[in-house]
């Protein structure tokens, strides 16, 4: 049995840690209200984005279209790129993420496909590091940076342009954790190349005016896209890393409350008990003379 | 008065102009050009440059974007530049150190195509300075 100072010291740890858990809730739902509003910001962008390209590579028949857009026309060698968050603590969010990625990499492996990986933020490095190390070609950590800008969806596009350019693999797939609220973020699967274009809206069929070249726009538009889905995905990330975090650290609160409560329980009923013994002892004492 | 017609900007960050314009000039990858209510259709890529917007109502504005799209069709015109600041907030140290980028670029890359590439960009960035700098 514990003795009272131990269980005070105890009582004291746990509220030491419920203050901290419950100041990185407030942080958090701080940071996912920002985080919230950056994704709603750059929605019009990617929305508009994409008419764009469908219209365009409406225009553009097949042969002409970049190869960024149409794939290389073989599937042998897989990228995943995977966008994770740079911190822990944010309950199942990282390693929900990464068991898409291992059933998707386990499920390529046994088509007998090669695999190369891609990881952005830290966690997923960590954790797929340990499984597959041999297939992480490149890694990016975003942890210093603030708030994301285009400019750090901008470099990891190039970066896989650059690898497919260099014909380092056919297909790219990009895993990323869709915010659909506070409390559900949902793992995804977006294929990145060849792109996925959108159906194009009926009566759009303008008879446009290319400069220069449609074939020259598309050229220049289908990288961009890339890096627009990256930005996307990274800045729903971030929102869905703050949720989770959020959720993780109401719960931990709670729980320490819960704690806190029944530790106190405990301690009163100790002291009670010696309070007690004392008497009878007193008593007996007296009573024996 | 002229017609006026639906003009939005925006930038991967966020949404900066959605409004009715008189006319906007943009600056085309083949040249500048002045889109008013009713343009043909046409989609042009932009370089580096400032976009002149005039609004049906209140003052002309001005705009420094880097690259980027416009799709003009007759009932508007929507421009997806790959970054977009009001003239006045434009800050010269950014465009520097884009220019410096874009040389190191220019120097270290070792094919024809993306070299002359690189150069043009750097070139387009270097008018801009000189564009800007009055202002």
């Amino acid at each position: 049995m514990a003795s009272l100072k131990d269980l005070r010291n105890r009582i004291a740890s746990v509220k030491a840690t419920q203050k901290i858990t419950k100041a990185m809730q407030m942080v958090a739902a701080a940071k996912l209200r920002r985080a919230q509003e950056a994704a709603e910001a750059a929605r019009p962008y990617s929305e508009r984005m994409d008419a764009v390209l469908a219209n365009i590579a409406q225009a553009v028949s097949g042969n002409e279209a970049p190869t960024l857009m149409t794939g290389t026309g073989k599937d042998d060698v897989h990228l995943l790129v995977v966008a994770t968050a740079d911190r822990g603590l944010c309950g199942g969010f990282n390693s929900q993420i990464v068991r898409l990625v291992r059933e998707h990499v386990r499920k390529l492996l046994a088509e007998g496909k090669t695999v190369k990986i891609l990881t952005v933020g830290r966690k997923g490095y960590d954790m797929l590091r340990r499984d597959y190390a041999g297939m992480i070609v490149d890694r990016v950590e975003l942890k210093e940076v603030k708030q994301i800008g285009f400019a750090n969806a901008d470099e990891i596009a190039k970066k896989v342009i650059a690898l497919f350019e260099a014909g380092q693999f056919d297909v790219c797939t990009l895993f990323y954790s869709q915010f659909k609220s506070v409390i559900s973020q949902v793992p995804t699967a977006q294929p990145l190349i060849p792109a996925a274009t959108g159906d194009v809206e009926e009566g759009s069929n303008a008879i446009y005016d290319y400069e220069p070249s449609a074939e020259e726009i598309l050229g220049d538009l289908v990288p961009r896209n890339i890096a627009v889905q990256i930005f996307k995905a990274l800045l729903e990330n971030v929102a869905g890393e703050m949720g989770a975090k959020m959720t993780a650290m109401d719960n931990a609160t709670r729980n320490a409350g819960e704690m806190i409560d029944k530790l106190t329980i405990t301690y009163n009923r100790q002291r009670q008990a010696q309070i007690t013994k004392e008497l009878i002892e007193i008593i007996s004492g007296a009573e024996a003379l | 008065m002229a017609e006026s017609f639906k003009f939005e900007l925006v930038s991967p960050e966020r949404l900066l102009i959605s409004e009715e314009v008189e006319q906007v000039i943009i600056p085309g990858a083949e040249g500048e050009m002045t889109v008013m209510a009713s343009h043909a259709p046409v989609m042009t890529t932009i370089k580096p440059g400032v976009v002149t917007v005039k609004p049906a109502s209140g003052s002309e504005q001005r705009y420094v974007v880097f690259g980027g799209f416009a799709d003009v069709v007759p009932q508007g015109c929507t421009l997806l530049a790959e970054s977009a600041v009001p003239v006045g907030e434009f800050d010269r140290a950014e465009l520097e150190k884009r220019i410096e980028a874009a040389r190191r670029d220019a120097e270290s890359t070792e094919n024809d195509e993306a070299r002359s590439r690189a150069e043009l960009y750097l070139n387009k960035l270097t008018t801009l300075e000189g564009a800007i700098l009055p202002a």
